[in-house]
């Protein structure tokens, strides 16, 4: 079968430069959202949901369905197996059942999968948060808050921080009591830590945002502007 | 209407004229602001490939799409870069559909820059559904999981995964994400396998994931643009070609106006009188 390339060319003019225009634009589009809501804001949006699902939909297919699913039915020699192997039927049967929703009558059919999911998420999910997440936290939490041998006077005020902070935030989120006496100040401090964990917080968001502003600037004025307008503009009245 | 209230009341529309001027300007004039010293948990990174041995092999895990290119690519370029200098080996796989194209991009970029060889050095075995069942997977068999790249050879067969067969053969994996797959990197590969891990992750998910520096579970992590720039610092790059450290500047000078309006609105809510009106 003659292997079908991809094409450089649309009606003369490089793919690349189509595709650098076509992004100029539809960050421009996106970037117009910031004087007013207008339709070519909506275009674009739309755009990037469509495409964003549909690129989702071929890698899916060509990289788990083809290789998981076909290949070991259809061309085993391609998976590396002797004969076919039917045991992926199964979570294909399932997965097809999904498509039942399509159908109101039948729609009862997708609980299955759907159940399957959902136990084995629950199973992985449950031990993993425990064994994963809290005892290795707990365990990092319980820290020597006093120097000595093992630690100097800075990480001794480093620890003491960490473990002040983890029992005065606990103690605002306990509920049971009202927070006055003991409680009510121990919760307020827990107040402040959770406040710088806030600031920490909305300054990375911040530092993300402005990330992301700088990288589509970059694009605009490395990739587009100044090679696809500045550069050919001057060209034009330079002669 | 005081100044202070006009202030309050001034259309944001000028504030987004203004980040959009002190992003702009730097880019546009190529202003460089000198860099600060690259921060522990980037340090440790570094530290921890230079400690690798040539033939060694490494895991990256490209779990981002182009919403996050601008804060997650020079951090995969930079990181990417120095393992395939230091002659090691590099598996990468994806878990979002969209990190699978990122992928192939920096590795093909790279490979024909540094004159490594795919399949040989490196090899990119796609994307695949499932998250957490696939990360489960590969503590088993990577060929299992993967019995073929995307471009249809046969994962066993190729040279670059001689000896490897699941964690235990694998020294390091690094995560680029812009969600939750670094937690299930962690509890899945590092807490069932003791997968030594790494995490190149956008700004907003920093505090989320600084906890697991302190407690091990990662063994460095980078943190959006600003953790690129320090790598590619630790690598010493020209400043010129090196994206991460080209965007500082832009990002030093917004954060700056940013600094600025904040303490001005203070300053005018307090002076207005507006909170005594609440």
């Amino acid at each position: 079968m003659p292997e079908v390339l991809p094409a450089t060319e649309i009606f003369g003019v490089s793919v690349e430069i189509i595709g650098v225009w076509l992004a100029a634009f539809l960050t421009l589009a996106i970037f117009s959202f910031l004087y007013q809501d207008n339709p070519v804001y909506k275009l674009a949006e739309h755009i990037f949901v469509g495409i964003s699902a549909g690129y989702g939909v071929v890698i899916t297919w060509h990289e788990a369905v083809i290789p998981l699913l076909i290949n070991p039915l259809f061309r085993p020699e391609q998976a590396g197996l002797e004969a076919p192997n039917y045991v992926v039927l199964v979570p294909g049967v399932l997965g097809l059942l999904m498509f039942s929703r399509f159908v109101p009558r039948y729609d009862w059919l997708s609980r299955w999968p759907i159940a399957f999911v959902m136990g084995l998420y629950s199973g992985l999910t449950i031990p993993s948060s425990v064994q994963g997440f809290l005892l290795p936290q707990l365990h990092a939490t319980l820290l020597p808050i006093w120097p000595g041998v093992e630690i100097n006077a800075w990480t001794a005020v480093s620890n003491f921080l960490l473990v002040t902070g983890v029992v005065c935030t606990l103690a605002y989120f306990y509920f049971s009591r009202e927070h006055r006496g003991a409680l009510g100040a121990v919760s307020t401090v827990g107040i402040f830590f959770l406040m710088v964990a806030f600031g920490a917080g909305f300054g990375n968001t911040v530092m993300a945002r402005v990330s992301l502003l700088i990288g589509r600037v970059q694009f605009l004025y490395h990739d587009w502007w100044f090679p696809h307008v500045l550069e050919p503009l001057m060209q034009l009245l330079g002669g | 209407m005081t100044l202070w209230d006009r202030l309050l009341e001034l259309d944001r529309r000028w504030i987004f004229l203004g980040i959009a001027l002190a992003v702009a300007i730097p880019i546009i004039t190529g202003y460089a602001l000198p860099q600060g010293r690259p921060a522990p948990p980037t340090v440790r990174l570094f530290q921890f490939v230079e400690d690798l041995e040539p033939g060694d092999v490494v895991m990256v895990a490209f779990d981002y799409s182009p919403s996050s290119m601008p804060e997650l690519h020079p951090q995969a370029y930079a990181v990417v870069r120095h393992l395939l200098q230091r002659e090691i080996r590099v598996l990468s796989v994806s878990l979002n559909p969209q990190g699978t194209a990122l992928g192939r991009e920096v590795l093909a970029e790279l490979a024909h820059e540094l004159d490594a060889e795919d399949g040989v050095d490196f090899v990119h075995l796609g994307f695949m559904p499932g998250g957490s069942q696939v990360i489960l997977g590969m503590g088993e068999s990577i060929t299992r999981v993967y019995p073929n790249t995307p471009d249809g050879r046969r994962t066993a067969d190729l040279p670059v995964m001689e000896g490897v067969r699941n964690y235990d053969d694998i020294a390091l994996l690094v995560d680029f994400a812009a969600g939750n797959l670094p937690f299930s990197w962690i509890a899945f590969a590092g807490e069932r396998y003791n997968q030594e891990i790494a995490a190149g992750i956008t700004a907003v998910m920093a505090t989320d994931l600084y906890p697991y520096l302190q407690s091990g579970q990662l063994i460095g992590l980078i943190n959006g643009l600003k953790g690129a720039a320090e790598y590619e610092l630790l690598l010493d790059l020209d400043p010129v070609e090196a994206p991460g450290m080209l965007g500082m500047s832009a990002q030093a000078i917004a954060h700056l106006l940013i600094i600025v309006l904040v303490i001005v609105g203070n300053i005018a809510y307090f002076a207005s009188g507006r909170h005594r009106r609440r």
